[in-house]
């Protein structure tokens, strides 16, 4: 089999004392795309920072392994060299380090000593990454996501990504703040990348994303939990009857994660 | 009283050194009459940190230094400081002339670029015209007054009307004798319309050795001038180091200071700028790390006159081991300095339980119709900006490195000389790791 199996189980998660994440199951293999959905406070964006270990976090319970490894014992920086890479919702602002020094870095962690990426090729790359998604030139030189707008640390997301070359991608809310326009260049950067050696999970409120990034699979997350699974025609019928429908087959009344269960 | 208020040179002492250089004889009586003054002037009172007991009187005055032919005969710890055949460049050694390579067509307009001792030999008028006169006075404190009577190194800069140098100026301050004490004086002159840039680097080796430097700068910036004063410090452990660097911005002149304080030992560092003419600017940047045991003190003062005149201060100090340190930046506008804005920012990163730091911003506003703001923060290495740098494969060691080196870039990459840029970097590694 192709490309790399990253999956959850049994997935608890708290911040603070508080029980955000209850019970998780997921498989994602490469060559898949998946979709998570759900409204506001169901969990999503909680999964995707517990995978990749945000400080904020902690796993009470389940396991998350990749190609059987465990993901949950991995530092943050181990977990990005095993072939893990989020795009975040919220990306930070990095002063005084330019985007292209991190992102030649980035590269040469992941390569031996003595193999580093030759400058000329990094620049090449990065060049037709840039003009690939309608990036200014410019941004290379920028410090990292400094004074960015939303779209634009979007887009230096999928910037990185289209460079490391992950083996599984979770993009958390990759969609959000981004006009149609600036919609359409982040899907074509995402699709890309569609093989059989990667995997990736998009975690989105809309639908909208999903027009432009046709997933394989499609989870629906209510109250810290995956409730509901199918394919791409559930998130169709999500886009024309909302989420009222599942509550009421599942006898959920709040669906987030406050409830007491 | 305590120790420090006796003085280690009497009047006959400074008389004999005077003469023994040649200087003129207001030179002299400057000298001997703020050695009287030293003795009643109180010592300079930095905010919050406690130099009663610093060592501002162990050190010996007169060192000699040898001459070099080439910089080929420099110890590789110096030549590093310097890019592949710099044309201007002056080199000290325990204050004296050791090198000095002024470029012809510089000479040609008529760019006084030499060490203070031919200066006031050569050029008095022009030193006495500017001394100790406009950007800082002999009477401020007691070390300001010592500085003055036992001044023995550094160098004068004279940059003719309208002319523009495009190649930076630099000097290289080296106390190669562990003892020797540096009270050094930079005075550059920026004469109407002209432009300069200028890098100097204060260096010494003394971990073990007590010494003292006492350097005092001024910044003449005249009508239409501007200047960018680059600066890394470097005293070693065993060095007590009072600096004072100021400016004085006439009409539509700019001053640009970007200074690296890295010096090992306690430092007392002020720079303060004086925005004296109608729509003069200045910037003052200085970054710092702090280890060991070693206290310092920066305050960055600018101190608006004239109307339309802006003031952007910048501070940034890492702070590790129990290494402690007050920044206060001080943005003044006096009455009259109407549609001025004076802008600071001050950040402490803590890298250990142990260390100190604290971040005083300070606005003195007399002026209704002005701008003005402040930031500053005291914190750790950002959780979450070390996860996102991690979360590409980025160890937590070098991401640190990252965070750190980012945080110091302001000055970092505002030297205008290769070299000294690469060795600000490799200081800035050495002390935080």
């Amino acid at each position: 089999m192709a490309g790399s199996t990253l999956e959850i189980k049994d997935l608890h998660v708290e911040i603070e004392g508080k029980e955000i994440l209850k019970g998780v199951n997921l498989t994602i293999n490469g060559g898949e795309f998946h979709a998570v959905m759900g409204p506001n406070g169901t969990g999503k964006s909680t999964l995707a920072s517990s995978i990749m270990g945000h400080p904020h976090y902690e796993i009470t319970q389940g396991s998350v392994t990749l190609d059987g490894k465990d993901v949950l014992e991995m530092e943050v920086d181990e977990r990005a060299k095993a072939g893990l890479f989020l795009a975040m919702q919220y990306p930070s602002e990095i002063s005084g380090v330019t985007t292209s020094d991190f992102l030649r870095s980035a590269i040469n962690v992941k390569r031996d000593e003595g193999d580093e990426i030759p400058l000329m090729q990094f620049i090449k790359e990065m060049d037709e990454a840039l003009d690939y998604l309608e990036i200014d030139k410019n941004m290379a030189q920028r410090y990292l996501n400094e004074g960015f707008s939303g779209g634009e640390k979007k887009r230096n997301e999928i910037l990185q990504l289209l460079m490391l070359k992950p083996e599984i991608a979770i993009l958390d809310e990759i969609d959000s703040g981004l006009d149609i326009d600036a919609l359409k260049v982040v899907a074509k950067g995402i699709n890309k990348l569609r093989s059989d050696n990667f995997g990736c999970l998009m975690i989105t409120h809309y639908q909208r994303l999903l027009n432009y990034i046709t997933p394989d699979k499609v989870h629906v997350m209510m109250q810290g939990r995956v409730v509901k699974s199918g394919g791409p025609e559930l998130a169709q019928r999500l886009e024309e009857e909302g989420y009222d429908w599942i509550k009421k087959d599942l006898g959920i009344e709040n669906e987030t994660v406050e409830q007491n269960a | 009283m305590a120790v420090e208020t006796k003085l280690p040179y009497d009047k006959q002492y400074v008389n004999q050194f005077s003469e023994g250089r040649g200087e003129p004889d207001w030179m002299k009586n400057f000298r001997l009459e703020a050695l009287e003054q030293a003795e009643n002037l109180p010592m300079p009172k930095p905010e919050k940190t406690r130099i009663k007991n610093w060592n501002f009187t162990n050190f010996e005055h007169d060192v000699s230094g040898e001459k070099v032919n080439s910089i080929d005969e420099l110890p590789e710890d110096i030549k590093v400081f310097l890019d592949q055949d710099p044309e201007n460049v002056i080199i000290q050694r325990n204050g004296n002339a050791a090198f000095s390579s002024v470029a012809e067509s510089l000479k040609e307009k008529g760019v006084i670029f030499t060490d203070i001792r031919t200066a006031l030999t050569e050029y008095p008028e022009l030193v006495q015209k500017y001394y100790m006169n406009d950007a800082i006075k002999v009477d401020q404190n007691r070390l300001t007054a010592l500085h003055a009577a036992l001044l023995n190194g550094g160098v004068f800069i004279y940059v003719p009307k309208n002319v523009v140098i495009e190649e930076p100026l630099q000097t290289i301050f080296w106390q190669e004798d562990n003892e020797a004490g540096l009270f050094n004086h930079v005075l550059l002159v920026a004469d109407q319309g002209s432009e300069v840039t200028y890098v100097e680097n204060y260096i010494s080796q003394n971990n073990d050795k007590q010494a003292v430097s006492n350097i005092i700068s001024e910044v003449i910036a005249l009508e239409q001038s501007k200047v960018l004063y680059g600066a890394v410090d470097n005293f070693a452990q065993g060095t007590t180091t009072y600096i004072n660097r100021r400016g004085v911005a006439y009409r539509d002149a700019k001053i640009e200071w970007a200074l690296g304080q890295m010096n090992d030992g306690n430092t007392v560092s002020e720079n303060l700028t004086y925005l004296m003419g109608d729509n003069s600017y200045s910037e003052a940047k200085s970054v710092s790390v702090g280890r060991g045991k070693q206290k310092q003190d920066f305050a960055t003062n600018i101190t608006h006159y004239g109307k339309f005149t802006e003031g952007y201060i910048l501070q940034h100090g890492v702070m590790k081991d129990e290494a402690s340190s007050i920044f206060s930046g001080i943005g003044k506008i006096e009455y009259g300095g109407s549609k001025s804005n004076a802008e600071q920012e001050s950040r402490v990163l803590m890298l250990d339980h142990g260390a100190r730091g604290d971040a005083n911003p300070i606005l003195l506003i007399d002026e209704d119709d002005v701008e003005a703001g402040h930031a500053a923060s005291v914190g750790r290495v950002d959780p979450i900006q070390l996860y996102y740098l991690m979360s590409r494969g980025i160890s937590k060691t070098e991401a640190e490195r990252l965070i750190i080196h980012g945080f110091l870039a302001p000055v970092v990459n505002q030297l205008p000389i290769e070299s000294v840029k690469n060795q600000l970097t490799e200081v800035i590694e050495r002390k935080v790791y």
